[in-house]
């Protein structure tokens, strides 16, 4: 069994090596063989990120690249849960950024995380119509009419957690055409026009870049989404307190406000 | 040729698909292992399993008889007819075994949605496709469907015109031979190309998250089950994966045994 479980860590950890790579090719970004910037620093620092978080990091590396010469970020998008197994199963990041508390939760029970993971944005549920809003949905309320054609998050991912509170809190029942397990899909179907009308963040609506209209939740700002972040055993400690605090700075906040993030204490 | 006795194939040949072969079975190996045989039961017949297993079966099975609906004519005018055109049209149908299933889904999507082609026309027949089980039953069968002309096609080919030939001299119309000769001459490869579209549709995964969505007993099946549960509960998705394997090697080994009777009539 000993065997079995070393030879499954590897295995996971090769994986991770071999999406991480992807990741980087994707991102166009390259080692500039560690040369150390004028600041010291050099090196590479993998991030993990929610797939949320994927414009305002990626703008984040660039700005950190420039601060920092010696320094070349590399990012690995997805659903947090996903990163999160991948994490546990031996992938070699330095820094972890979660969508939720909960997900962050995973690694720190694992004891994978150093510290307490800071909260460093926060993003609140919204409702995503095709532009023009053909079924005219003007409140959460309308949701509840057979005649929209609701998609929403399937509970077990973090968005569909929070679209049942909101559901709860408003007394409201929605009776979804689908769940769908991540929030792009959900703004996928609501962007062809199968759906009326789908629960998505705000911040996707800023990225859809005006292909959907936004219908406004006056209730989800009660019950806001709070993105942790944390450095990882076994990575580059130094450097990645340096990005964390990078992230929380005023440079990384103004990022995260431009792509209609909320602030940490939200 | 080999100096070698017992096999004229050269030795390294072996280690090689020795590996090949332990690239593809230690992964199932791997998975069987992760397995909690005491809360399989439990987690395998959960509700939402069992529906998620009932639908996947029901919509493979209606994808398959369309498959046969629609793919034994196409075999049989790919195989049996010559007109301008045929090859590319023969590549074109095919596209989809070579096709990520996304791409079929976005495609479908874009034909079949509420904004797509064919829109204006299902609306007047108060056809609604979308978020529907139909809507899966279409992805299935969209990516099942090259798999039985392919091999149907084969078949009748190898098969070879004479007996039709013979057939319609005595007085046969075509469509006494093609009931009476032909598809009892190619049913062991009709069979085969049936078994491999129904596994080809109950793997489908791709083509039905992009164009018929995610809902419990509606389009939830059993592999977009198991990709949901994956995110909260490995160990039911674990389960539910070897349950998929477990009928598709059930499927596998049909085919076998129909590529069996085939090889020696």
């Amino acid at each position: 069994m000993m065997v079995t479980a070393d030879v499954r860590r590897r295995l996971g950890a090769l994986m991770a090596g071999v999406l991480a790579v992807g990741s980087l090719v994707s991102c166009g970004g390259g080692d500039d063989g560690g040369a150390a910037g004028s600041d010291g620093m050099s090196g590479t620092l993998t991030v993990f990120a929610a797939a949320s978080l994927k414009d305002s990091f990626q703008e984040m590396a660039a700005g950190f690249e420039d601060r920092h010469p010696g320094v070349s970020v590399r990012m690995s998008f997805a659903g947090s849960s996903d990163l999160a197994t991948q994490i546990i199963s031996g992938a070699p990041a330095d820094v972890f950024a979660a969508a939720d508390e909960q997900t962050m939760s995973r690694v720190e029970d694992e004891g994978l995380a150093i510290g307490t993971p800071e909260v460093f944005a926060t993003n609140v549920l919204t409702i995503a119509v095709p532009a023009g809003n053909p079924a005219n949905v003007d409140s959460f309320a309308d949701l509840s009419s057979r005649d929209v054609a609701t998609v929403v998050c399937a509970p077990q991912v973090p968005c569909g957690s929070a679209a049942q509170e909101l559901e709860t809190l408003t007394g409201t029942q929605i009776s979804p055409v689908s769940e769908e397990s991540s929030v792009t899909d959900v703004l996928g179907k609501v962007r062809t026009g199968q759906a009326d009308a789908g629960l998505v963040y705000v911040t996707d609506i800023a990225a859809a870049d005006g292909a959907v209209d936004e219908v406004p939740v006056r209730e989800a700002a009660q019950l806001p989404n709070r993105y942790p972040i944390a450095p990882l055993k076994g990575g580059d400690e130094e450097l990645a307190a340096v990005f964390i605090d990078y992230v929380i700075g005023e440079e990384g906040q103004r990022v995260l406000s431009d792509r209609g993030f909320g602030e940490p204490a939200g | 040729m080999s100096r070698r006795s017992g096999t004229a194939i050269p030795r390294w040949t072996f280690v090689l698909a020795v590996l090949g072969a332990l690239f593809i079975l230690l992964p199932l190996a791997a998975m069987v292992a992760r397995v909690r045989w005491s809360e399989f039961g439990a987690l395998i017949t959960s509700d939402s399993s069992v529906d998620a297993l009932q639908l996947s079966l029901q919509t493979s099975v209606t994808s398959t008889v369309l498959c046969v609906l629609f793919g034994v004519p196409m075999a049989l005018v790919l195989a049996r007819s010559r007109f301008p055109g045929q090859k590319v049209l023969r590549a074109l149908v095919l596209l989809p075994l070579v096709l990520p299933p996304v791409v079929g889904g976005i495609a479908l999507l874009y034909t079949f949605g509420r904004q797509g082609l064919l829109n204006s026309g299902l609306e007047v027949l108060g056809v609604e496709i979308a978020f529907s089980t139909t809507a899966v039953v279409l992805a299935q069968t969209f990516v099942a469907l090259p798999f039985l002309v392919l091999s149907l096609e084969g078949a009748l080919r190898s098969a070879g015109g004479r007996y039709e030939a013979v057939a319609s001299t005595l007085g046969a119309g075509p469509t006494t031979v093609l009931r009476r000769v032909t598809l009892p001459l190619v049913m062991p490869g009709l069979l085969s190309g049936m078994v491999l579209s129904f596994a080809r549709a109950l793997g489908e995964f791709g083509a039905t998250l992009t164009f018929a969505g995610s809902l419990q007993g509606v389009t939830r099946t059993l592999p977009l089950e198991i990709y949901l549960q994956r995110e909260t509960d490995p160990d039911a998705a674990v389960a539910l994966s070897l349950v998929l394997v477990a009928v598709a090697v059930f499927v596998v080994t049909l085919a076998h045994r129909v590529r069996d009777r085939e090889d020696r009539p």
